[in-house]
């Protein structure tokens, strides 16, 4: 659906977007990324479960919150692409991070 | 008249009033201030809270009890009539203990209201071991805590928005952005005239909060309110982790977590504080360290209405007669009462046994 306006932009990240290897150009947010490849959702929601694509692309709506490098609840149009990132869609709400659980 | 009763304010405690008021196929009409006004109702916890409340005064706890109790009905009715969830669930709540000091007080607070109610508030003194089994996430910290099965919680402003839709079935009419300038006596009733308009009634309810103070004197009831700020913030949604809300964090139906509060003496400001914020989260992980790499995502402040024992006001005036002022600052847990107690007592049907012990009339001694 969405496509690069100019062309002769080299795709030279390589990232892990949900479980594939893809490449994408430097410079461009994880949101974005996630469109240029096609995705049809990024995350589930955690109280309908209904599924979400990027939506303002600044920081303001939410709708682009995913899993990046093991982290919940990033928001993909605030993180640029890095080579080797690691991006998941996100079922839902984010799980509580373990290691906190301390013995009586 | 035009109508039986005016309602002035329309926040939790307004509303809750004119609901039950309309339900008694009275006549109301609702004037609300306007998005200027210090709105409580929009910035409050969500806490049905009965454990320690009325500590010091026996007729408070009983009336907490009794209104705690009424949430379940309530809640049912609401839920009908608003065809939308609230988000209401009486699961219990904690209070948590740091040190042995905190720990013995608390025993005494809730022992106290064990006896003021006469036993109808039920509490369980738990300890860190058996704390942990319920709570794993709980610090190391944390000593143990106070749980009483009476508590609850609900999404506030789902309550206020089923409130504003039953009004609106049952007829109510309502008015915003309303400043009362005067109020006059006027055939055996009373003549409110605002930025606005007039609007005339047999009966009157000051409902407007900090505003009670000014409105009161209108009608020859002294109302005295002391200002106080609480500040809050919520998280990013998160899986389930906590099943009872707790005094200072609690976990919304739809996964956030509100963190709360402040007592502050900052006057007619209901801003945020980045100080004051920092030591609300510290406390919060403090209670429950994964809290550390969680994102709040809002916090703001709101103006608490207190009394200066803290206690409500419910009180009809001597010299008006058919003026009633209605204050205090547990709009949430009161609801039920206001809806049903209390608009009974105002339609000048059964008057709750102990409303007489919350007059103000208790200041002047």
């Amino acid at each position: 659906m969405f496509k690069l306006i100019d062309k002769g932009i080299p795709l030279t990240v390589e990232i892990i977007l949900d479980g594939k290897a893809e490449l994408v150009p430097e410079n461009i947010t994880v949101a974005a990324a996630a469109l240029f490849c096609g995705l049809e959702s990024v995350r589930k929601t955690p109280v309908s479960g209904s599924n979400r694509l990027p939506l303002c692309m600044m920081g303001v709506c939410y709708e682009c919150l995913m899993k990046i490098n093991g982290q919940a609840n990033q928001r993909g149009c605030q993180i640029l692409v890095k080579p080797g990132m690691v991006i998941e869609r996100q079922s839902g709400a984010a799980e509580l991070e373990s290691g906190y659980e301390t013995e009586v | 008249m035009e109508y039986d009763v005016i309602v002035i304010g329309g926040g939790l405690v307004g509303s809750s009033i004119a609901y039950g008021l309309s339900k008694q196929k009275l006549k109301t009409l609702v004037l609300d201030g306007g998005d200027q006004s210090f709105r409580a109702s929009r910035g409050n916890f969500g806490l049905v809270w009965v454990q320690g409340k009325g500590w010091n005064y026996a007729p408070y706890a009983r009336w907490c009890q009794q209104a705690a109790d009424l949430w379940p009905e309530f809640n049912q009715e609401l839920q009908d009539v608003s065809s939308a969830t609230l988000d209401y669930q009486r699961t219990g709540g904690f209070h948590f203990c740091l040190d042995e000091t905190e720990w013995e007080q608390r025993q005494k607070m809730l022992a106290a209201v064990n006896r003021h109610t006469e036993g109808q508030f039920e509490y369980d003194m738990i300890d860190r071991i058996r704390l942990k089994k319920m709570i794993p996430q709980i610090s190391n910290k944390v000593i143990g805590g106070s749980f009483s099965g009476q508590d609850g919680h609900v999404d506030p402003l789902a309550l206020l928005h089923a409130l504003f839709t039953g009004m609106n079935q049952q007829g109510v009419d309502y008015l915003a952005s309303q400043s009362v300038n005067l109020i006059e006596r006027r055939d055996n009733g009373y003549l409110v005239k605002t930025n606005k308009g007039m609007f005339s009634s047999e009966k009157l309810v000051l409902c407007a909060g900090l505003g009670n103070q000014k409105l009161g004197p209108m009608v020859g009831l002294e109302v005295p309110v002391i200002v106080e700020r609480g500040q809050v913030m919520i998280t990013e949604r998160m899986k389930p982790f906590l099943e009872w809300p707790t005094l200072h964090v609690r976990q919304t139906g739809a996964g956030t977590i509100q963190i709360g509060d402040s007592h502050e003496d900052v006057g007619f400001n209901d801003g945020t504080d980045p100080y004051v914020l920092k030591k609300i989260a510290q406390r919060a992980v403090s209670m429950f360290p994964f809290l550390e790499s969680v994102k709040v995502v809002r916090a703001w402040g709101a103006l608490r209405i207190l009394t200066p024992d803290h206690n409500p006001i419910y009180q009809q005036s001597s010299a008006y007669p058919g003026a009633f002022a209605v204050t205090c600052h547990s709009g949430v847990t009161l609801a039920a009462a206001h809806a049903g107690p209390v608009a009974n007592w105002i339609s000048g049907k059964d008057q709750p046994s102990d409303i007489n012990q919350f007059s103000a009339d208790r200041f002047n001694v």
